[in-house]
């Protein structure tokens, strides 16, 4: 867990190393190429490679008009102007005509950080989720993001991408892992309580979870990358084995990685739950790990939330 | 311009705007005003102007348009059915449940449509798109792109009016139907986008400026836009909304209805064609 990079910086170089081998690929961005990162693949190839200037919705329906004609195109700026300025583009002109658009949206949570909450994107995951034939991925590292970059390209349809500024612990052995769209991952095993994470959350999950196993309990730690399609069976699996659910997202609990996981629950399996996350409020400027102590994501609460809900589990 | 391709395209368009009076009647809501305006210029791109295979509507190389004022899709609809993308008998199934023609043009269900729309202003970025694909691809067809004048309200027409210019797309040509009319009223009451020629200018057009209901203009605007080399042109395309039918000309309030069975019989009557339904 020493090395940290940042996922945004993952899906750049995804897209650089992929762009090789599938000679379709069309890159889009707004004028944030150096901070999405898809400078790396304007770098390699320059002719696939579109500046569309500061015109988020120009570049949506642009993206759409390419996809088309038979092209994968990744369309990238950060997720607040990718899910919210655009939404209604990527709504009508990329979902509802179910075109091959894969939009890379970086500088999502809290985690931005000095920019602020104007910058901060903490509602995108349930936008994004509510608008049919969209999938949502939300990678937890650097290894998950490249795997979650093929996935997307290997898939034909619009595809959410959602991706942090902040340089965070890898978590997962690039030669070992596999990445199933639409599958969860136990991440670490555990029958007490399950925490289920998405995105860096997923790595402060693992650091609660060695913090309550020193205290005798025995946390598992379940990433859900795919927010939509969610992973149904192994949210209903976890909530039969431990009989507790922790959710932990950078986002909002409405309608996020909490919610989707509330509706699978409620429906398939009631079980006593928390969703940790922002509660109906915008984040604000600071230092990444100043915010996360603030809006209360840091492993220690994660660790104190876990057990507060076990003194609730029948 | 031969004068028998002249009186064939005229014909069409009488026959299209019959078709148009006929499928808004029987699905008993739509838009009249501006399927009508359109209605010439969108005959003289299929029937005359464009590289098109309708029974292989996907063809790669084909000319390609985009209804960027989607809600006239009765006008698009009459003219695949009369070039042969499907039986006409579906135009009497507009807006019905389970029918290939949707309220607005939806690529997924109808033959021929090359891009979903409805959502006024993203038209053209679509369009800006398959003709930045063109250029990638080093293919030589062309695409169109048919805007509404109220539609330049919207801000991403111009932001996609500087992504045009700026990436030489001249394999792009955008009609905008120039019909003064919106659904508040005149365009230039509700909020002017004019001088609408001087702007395109300004943002590196080559404008052209025409009668959207005289064939031999719309084909030679047409001829001088493929010649214009490094720049997109936009052919402003001056004309009559609810053009050919005395009671809908100019008329506001025609924007978003249909005609009931007396309106029907009257406006066929008008447009003197045999078509019945
Ligand atoms: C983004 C968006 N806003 C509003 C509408 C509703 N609407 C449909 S047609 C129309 C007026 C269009 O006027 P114009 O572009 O001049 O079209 P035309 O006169 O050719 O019918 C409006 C406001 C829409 N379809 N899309
Ligand atoms: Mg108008």
């Amino acid at each position: 867990m020493s090395e940290k990079i940042a996922t945004r910086e993952a899906y750049g170089l995804a897209l650089a190393e992929f762009g090789a081998q599938y000679e379709n690929i069309i890159v889009l961005d707004a004028d944030l190429s150096k901070s999405t990162k898809t400078e790396e693949f304007k770098k390699k190839f320059p002719d696939r490679f579109i500046n569309m200037g500061i015109s988020e919705s120009d570049m949506m329906a642009t993206a759409a008009g390419i996809a088309t004609t038979g092209k994968i195109v990744f369309a990238s700026t950060f997720a607040i102007f990718a899910a919210g300025r655009a939404f209604e583009q990527v709504r009508n002109s990329i979902a509802y005509p179910k075109l091959n658009v894969k939009i890379g949206a970086t500088h999502a949570g809290i985690t931005v950080g000095e920019d602020g909450g104007s910058h901060q994107a903490v509602e995108d995951i349930a936008l994004m989720r509510a608008v049919p034939n969209m999938v949502v991925i939300s990678p937890a590292d650097a290894v998950e993001s490249r795997a979650a970059v093929k996935a997307a390209i290997e898939y034909d349809g619009p595809v959410y991408l959602r991706f942090g500024r902040l340089a965070v612990p890898v978590i997962y052995d690039k030669d070992n892992y596999v990445f199933e769209l639409g599958k969860g991952v136990e991440t670490a095993p555990g029958n007490d309580i399950a925490i289920i994470a998405t995105g860096m959350m997923v790595g402060n999950a693992l650091e609660a979870r060695q913090k309550l196993s020193r205290e005798g309990i025995n946390a598992r730690v379940i990433d859900i990358h795919t927010i939509k399609p969610i992973d149904k069976d192994i949210i209903v699996k976890a909530a039969e084995e431990t009989g507790a659910i922790l959710t932990v997202e950078e986002h909002v609990v409405n309608g996020g990685l909490g919610g989707a996981v509330a509706e699978v629950l409620s429906e398939y399996r009631p079980t006593i739950m928390k969703r940790m996350g922002l509660y109906d409020q915008f984040g604000q400027s600071g230092k990444p790990d100043d915010l996360l102590k603030l809006y209360k994501l840091t492993p220690d609460d994660i660790a104190d939330e876990a057990k507060a809900l076990l003194q609730h589990k029948p | 311009m031969q004068q028998n391709k002249i009186e064939f395209l005229e014909e069409k368009a009488k026959q299209v705007r019959a078709d148009i009076i006929c499928s808004l009647a029987s699905a008993n809501s739509g838009h009249t005003g501006g399927s009508l305006s359109a209605t010439d210029i969108l005959v003289a791109l299929y029937f005359e102007v464009m590289n098109v295979r309708p029974d292989q509507p996907k063809w790669p190389d084909r000319d390609r348009l985009v209804l960027s004022k989607g809600h006239a899709a009765p006008a698009l609809y009459a003219v695949l059915a009369h070039k042969g993308y499907f039986s006409r008998d579906h135009l009497w199934t507009l807006r019905q449940v389970g029918s290939i023609l949707q309220g607005h043009p939806d690529m997924k269900r109808t033959p021929g449509v090359d891009m979903s729309t409805g959502s006024l202003g993203q038209g053209i970025s679509a369009a800006n798109g398959m003709a930045l694909a063109g250029k990638i691809d080093k293919k030589d067809y062309r695409v169109y792109a048919l805007l509404g004048d109220g539609e330049l309200e919207e801000g991403e027409v111009w932001e996609a009016a500087m992504t045009a210019a700026h990436y030489k797309l001249d394999n792009l040509t955008a009609f905008v139907d120039h019909n003064h009319l919106q659904i508040d009223g005149f365009v230039t009451d509700v909020k002017s986008p004019e001088p609408v020629d001087e702007k395109f200018k300004a943002f590196g057009w080559n404008v052209l400026y025409i009668n959207g209901h005289d064939m031999n203009e719309i084909l030679e605007a047409v001829e001088q836009a493929k010649a214009t080399k490094g720049k997109p042109t936009v052919i402003i395309a001056e004309t009559v909304k609810g053009k050919g039918v005395s009671f809908m000309e100019c008329q506001a309030g025609w924007h978003g209805i249909a005609p009931n069975a007396q309106q029907k019989e009257q406006a066929l009557k008008e447009l003197g064609a045999e078509i019945n339904v």
